[in-house]
């Protein structure tokens, strides 16, 4: 963890990265506190009347929505599933695609075969439908959103992974770990994955932001968990209601959230990426 | 002797990947047959609902099949598709393949208009960012073209309609083309002005979204290609810098980035389904958000297998131009 944050540090994006994810954890854990108003509450003026299309004032900093709702209230709730979509699909993605990637890399033979052709069947599924349709199935909801993501989106790492094991699996230390008499499953997780965490640490961030995009599209699309305020269903709100064109107020902070909170993962996968394949740095 | 094996070589590296694309076909139909078969509730509970007989229900469930065991249905399922029969649309009632096939069209257009647009400016401005490396105006378009990717597309969407449809009014709305305006042909359908104009937006946006990919692509392969010796023969040649990156660079370059158009096809597919809903575009993906909503099966099944084959295909493409242009690709 130390290194990773040292890797980090060295390079001016990456720190950038780093220090706008640790901006978006900070505001996901005081979003409670911090929100002036209930994002779900409806607001009224003193004389009883609903604060409906206000554009930003002192009482509300953002303004409200058509409901009368407090857009920096939900703005800040939003945080919270969007991080955590982004950090719990990307453990389960690429916890699976690295698994493949092991499994199919140091076993080779029809184990490679089986696993890649998947791997390559899997290309063949249009993401974004195959999420909404299973959102149907299942319901609507954040841990459906999950599953959705996981279930296909471990492809890109599971080749990564493989083509690098490939490359390990006949370096001396794993001929040394065999001779000594380690078993295939030893080799594989003391051995290699220490060998390819750093890869798995890339596609870690990469996917995060991955992740989020996709949580905010099927939210986009009337597929968001209800109970939830996020990013992707204010903009559902915001569009669906035809207030963009007058209320950017409302359409402006969950897009740009959405942008930088994607872009921090971008920049963290980036360049962990530059300092695990020196090779890349040109 | 080397020709004709290198060539046969080829022809079974072809035939391997177009049986691996027909694999990849039958899965998408069966992973289709699953998802809606454990679909909760039936397809028909919704229409039930306006008080049909009994008889009339059992009359609708013989009809499409429904009170078969699964695997007849599966068998009867695969059947059909190889017929290209794909089921009536529960919505518009009739057969699902016609719904999507007005569709496809309005799909393949805007794909191919986006990519258009991001290659185009993917390759000039690449270009030009090798060639201003390390200037702030460079960083600046990386820094740029790295945001709007990283933006929801359809809040860039939303973005430029409001500006340029509402407040400057320069374009139309959304949709394919102004109500009532006469169509009088498949050739005019997509070939007006009218078209073209309600084409525009739609595709800067979706062309934007991916336009990160190709720039940065062209950027660096321009940087390899400038260290070559022949770049410092045609500038010893005393020829213009202007010449040099134009004529000789740029062509030379411009190999891995015809290879990403190929990939790029594939997967700019979920981006088009969030670019339809925004601007009611009436493709593929806006008619599977449309159908799921409605649960119209047949018709969100027909899409999304479709959307899948296209898919199948720009891979398929992406492979065989990649082990065309590179020998280095393993062909076995």
């Amino acid at each position: 963890m130390r290194s990773i944050l040292d890797a980090l540090a060295t390079d001016r994006l990456g720190l950038a990265g780093l220090v706008l994810f640790g901006i978006f954890l900070a505001l996901a854990l005081i979003a409670p506190i911090a929100a002036p108003y209930d994002p779900m509450a409806l607001n009224y003026h003193p004389d009883g009347s609903l604060v409906r299309m206000e554009p930003p004032s002192r009482e509300h900093w953002l303004g409200t929505t058509r409901m009368g709702r407090d857009v920096l209230s939900q703005l800040l709730m939003g945080t919270r599933p969007a991080l955590f979509v982004g950090v719990v699909s990307a453990v389960f993605v690429v916890g699976i695609g690295t698994h493949v990637g092991l499994v199919a890399g140091y076993f080779g033979g029809w184990v490679d075969d089986l696993l890649m052709r998947i791997t390559d069947l899997t290309y063949g599924i249009p993401f974004l439908p195959f999420a909404l349709i299973l959102a149907a199935i299942l319901g609507p909801g954040i841990q459906n959103m999950i599953i959705a993501i996981a279930l296909v989106s471990w492809r890109g790492t599971a080749r990564v992974i493989r083509s690098q094991t490939m490359s390990l699996r006949n370096r001396p230390f794993v001929e040394a770990a065999r001779v000594a008499g380690a078993g295939h499953w030893r080799i594989i997780y003391r051995h290699l994955l220490p060998n390819v965490a750093p890869l798995a640490l890339v596609y870690l961030a990469l996917t995060m932001g991955w992740a989020i995009m996709t949580e905010a599209s099927l939210s986009f699309l009337g597929y968001g968990d209800p109970r939830l305020v996020s990013w992707g269903k204010m903009l559902y709100d915001c569009y669906s209601s035809q207030a963009m064109f007058s209320a950017w107020w409302w359409m402006v902070p969950p897009g740009l959230a959405i942008a930088l909170l994607v872009l921090s993962g971008f920049l963290m996968g980036r360049s962990y990426e530059q300092i695990a394949d020196p090779r890349l740095v040109q | 002797m080397r020709p004709i094996s290198t060539r046969n070589g080829f022809w079974r590296f072809l035939l391997r990947r177009v049986a691996f694309g027909l694999l990849t076909l039958f899965f998408l139909a069966s992973l289709l047959f699953v998802l809606f078969h454990v679909l909760p509730g039936d397809p028909f509970s919704m229409y039930f609902d306006q008080g049909f007989s009994q008889q009339a229900i059992d009359e609708l469930m013989h009809r499409f099949g429904l009170d078969k065991p699964w695997w007849q249905q599966y068998l009867l399922y695969l059947r059909n598709l190889l017929r290209g029969d794909f089921g009536m649309s529960f919505q518009y009632y009739k057969p699902a393949i016609q719904v999507v096939g007005e569709r496809f069209w309005a799909t393949i257009a805007l794909m191919a208009a986006s990519l258009a647009i991001a290659f185009g400016l993917g390759v000039i401005g690449g270009a030009w960012m090798a060639w201003r490396r390390g200037t702030p105006a460079e960083k600046a378009l990386g820094v740029v073209a790295l945001i709007v990717r990283c933006a929801p597309v359809f809040w860039t969407g939303m973005i430029l309609l409001s500006l340029f449809s509402f407040r400057l009014g320069w374009l139309p709305l959304g949709g394919l083309r102004t109500p009532g305006q006469p169509i009088t042909g498949q050739w005019s359908r997509f070939f007006s002005l009218d078209f073209l104009h309600h084409l525009f937006l739609p595709a800067l946006t979706a062309g934007l979204f991916a336009l990160a990919n190709p720039l940065l692509v062209m950027r660096s392969s321009m940087l390899e290609v400038v260290k070559e010796d022949f770049i410092r023969l045609a500038r010893a040649k005393g020829l213009s810098e202007r010449a040099v990156m134009l004529r000789h660079a740029m062509r030379n370059a411009l190999l891995p980035v015809v290879t990403l158009l190929a990939v790029m096809a594939g997967t700019a597919i979920g981006g088009i389904v969030l670019v339809e809903t925004v601007f009611r575009w009436p493709g593929m993906g806006r008619e599977i958000v449309m159908a799921v909503r409605a649960r119209d099966y047949p018709l969100a099944r027909t899409s999304f297998f479709l959307i899948g084959a296209l898919i199948v295909f720009f891979n398929l493409a992406a492979d065989l131009l990649y082990g065309y242009l590179d020998p280095r690709v393993s062909r076995d």
